[in-house]
This record gives structure tokens, C-alpha cells and sequence, in this order.
């Protein structure tokens, strides 16, 4: 079974300029590799923001490439802790980001495995913040945080929030392991 | 009391009562930020009102955003503790995430420079 929520595009046209990065997940090396997460992040946001104006005579002001970089290397790095930290290892399965750029705008792809009732969390919480004010939806979850309940979605909050990025959301049950549930998740940066 | 490692470094200095971030802060979870949250304690104890300058923070994942939430509720439920939060307007994530602390305790002074 297939479930499709928010932004969610099947065949995004194609580019000239994208860019994938694999990862295979493995328990063991999670302390090691994670800040490979945020230098892959990181060059992410360098790369893409090559495509961009430098930086221009107003010293006061971020430019629109330091804007880029940095908003590609924070969206990219809470979509790949998000993957990472509600993947199932024993799917075996890698994650993968992906990364594409259009006149007007990125858009990122990130998917990963998890199990069906990680899933089942998830997409109760995607349901209530497409129903939801955000900025109510935001203060209500930071608090939530902030007095030690987990699982706040802050990550996807603080990128729907802060940064304006658009998200969309594709569940699709395995055939060969009907418990492993691959994610799609993509979310949309205007540029 | 200082923390250090190659991607980043947090201190406080009980002079300025104030603590102090540098680099790259993106530990794994809210259980990876206990160390820092540990050293933003202390500061509380020791002052009246107490300064995080985060200018030359580069980097602040979201798990790190909610350590500094449930830092600023932790001094509201004090009530004789106020904050000031220091960052650079040429650092996004601060233009972007830091205000949104204040949601939390209006009254945190806010000084983006």
C-alpha cells in the first residue's frame, strides 16, 4: 500500500544540476559516521550555492549564496539525522539524499526504511501539522520539548517554520518484508 | 568549566556571567547536549542574569535548538533569572531560530549585532 501526503511530486522534471548521496546505515558505526551527516550537509551547501550570486557590496547583509549554503546544509543535515535516527538497521536498506536545483527552487529527497509502527508515529504527527496552524503547531511542540517529551518533530518544524521549506511524504510497504515500510520524504526550498 | 572538541567549544566565564559557544554544535539527540546543558546550570546558579553569546556559533541542529529550550523554561520556572542571547545577523540560523526562544519567556533580551 502506497499513502502520498503534502507536496509530494512522483516525477520531479528533470535538471542539469542534482546531486545523490548514499549511505549504508549501520548501528555500530553510528557514533563515528554521524558527523559524516553534517559535513556531507555541509558540502551539500557549498556545492549548491556555487549556482548562486557571492557576496554583494552590503557588508551588513547575508548574501545569496551564504543564504543557500546555509539553509541547504541545515535542511539537509535534519533530513539525513531524521532518516538515520528512525531508520530499521536490520532492513538493511541505505538512505539517500538527493538534491535538485530549478529556477525557482531546491528540492530535496531523502528515503530511508523504518518499521510500521515508527511509520504508523509519523505519519499521525504529519497529519496533525497539515491540519494545524503551524506557528501555534511550533510554539506547542517547543514547550512539549522543552520540558523533556521527546519525539517533538522539531527538526521538521524548525525547517517548515524558519526556513518556509514545503514538505510531501510517500509510504510504501514492502512486498518481500510487509513489516519495513520505505519513507520518501521531500521538501521544497524556494531559492 | 569549559567544553572542547574539534568541531566546537562551549565555556563559561563566571566574570562576564557568561557562556560562550563556538563551531559546530550537532550532537546526536538531546541526550549527547546533557554536558552542555550541565555547564548552562551552573551559569544560572551564579548569576542574576546570565549571557549566551552564540556570534561565532556557525552551526545549531534542532536538537540542539530544543537543549536551549529547555534551558530558557527552566530559568522562566526560576523567575529571578534573566537571559540575554547574543548572536550575529550574519549567522542564518540565528537570524532564522533564535527569536523564536522568546515564545518560551518574552522577556529574554534578544541582541542580534
Amino acid at each position: 500500500m502506497t499513502q502520498i501526503f503534502g507536496e509530494f511530486i512522483e516525477a520531479l522534471p528533470p535538471t542539469e544540476e542534482y546531486l545523490t548521496i548514499s549511505f549504508s546505515p549501520s548501528s555500530n558505526a553510528r557514533n563515528l559516521r554521524w558527523s559524516n551527516y553534517g559535513l556531507s550537509a555541509d558540502f551539500l551547501g557549498d556545492y549548491f550555492a556555487t549556482f548562486f550570486p557571492g557576496p554583494s557590496d552590503q557588508t551588513d547583509a547575508l548574501g545569496k549564496q551564504e543564504v543557500i549554503k546555509s539553509s541547504v546544509s541545515y535542511i539537509a543535515n535534519e533530513l539525513l539525522e531524521n532518516a538515520i535516527q528512525h531508520s530499521d538497521l536490520s532492513a538493511e536498506s541505505p538512505i539517500h539524499i538527493s538534491l535538485y536545483l530549478y529556477d525557482t527552487r531546491l528540492v530535496f529527497v531523502v528515503s530511508n526504511s523504518a518499521t510500521e509502527s515508527k511509520v504508523k508515529r509519523y505519519i499521525e504527527f504529519i497529519q496533525k501539522l497539515l491540519t494545524s496552524d503551524i506557528d501555534q503547531l511550533y510554539t506547542q511542540q517547543l514547550e512539549k520539548t522543552a520540558l523533556g517529551y521527546g519525539g517533538s518533530h522539531m527538526g521538521l518544524l524548525t525547517m517548515i517554520n524558519d526556513y518556509a521549506a514545503r514538505f510531501g511524504w510517500k509510504f510504501e510497504a514492502s512486498l518481500s518484508q510487509p513489516e519495513i515500510v520505505k519513507v520518501v520524504v521531500m521538501a521544497h526550498l524556494d531559492v | 568549566m569549559e567544553i572542547t572538541t574539534k568541531d566546537y567549544s562551549v565555556w563559561y566565564d563566571p566574570e562576564k556571567a557568561t557562556v560562550f559557544f563556538k563551531g559546530f554544535l550537532r550532537l546526536d539527540g538531546m541526550e549527547a547536549y546533557q554536558p552542555i546543558i550541565n555547564v548552562l546550570n551552573i551559569a544560572a546558579e551564579n548569576g542574576s542574569v546570565i549571557t549566551l553569546d552564540m556570534k561565532n556559533l556557525e552551526f545549531l541542529n534542532s536538537s540542539g535548538i530544543s537543549m536551549l529550550s529547555m534551558f530558557v523554561v527552566s530559568l522562566r520556572n526560576k523567575g529571578n533569572v534573566g537571559l540575554v542571547l547574543k548572536g550575529s545577523n550574519k549567522v542564518l540560523w540565528q537570524t532564522k531560530s533564535l527569536r523564536n526562544l522568546q515564545r518560551l519567556m518574552p522577556s529574554i533580551s534578544l541582541e542580534l549585532g
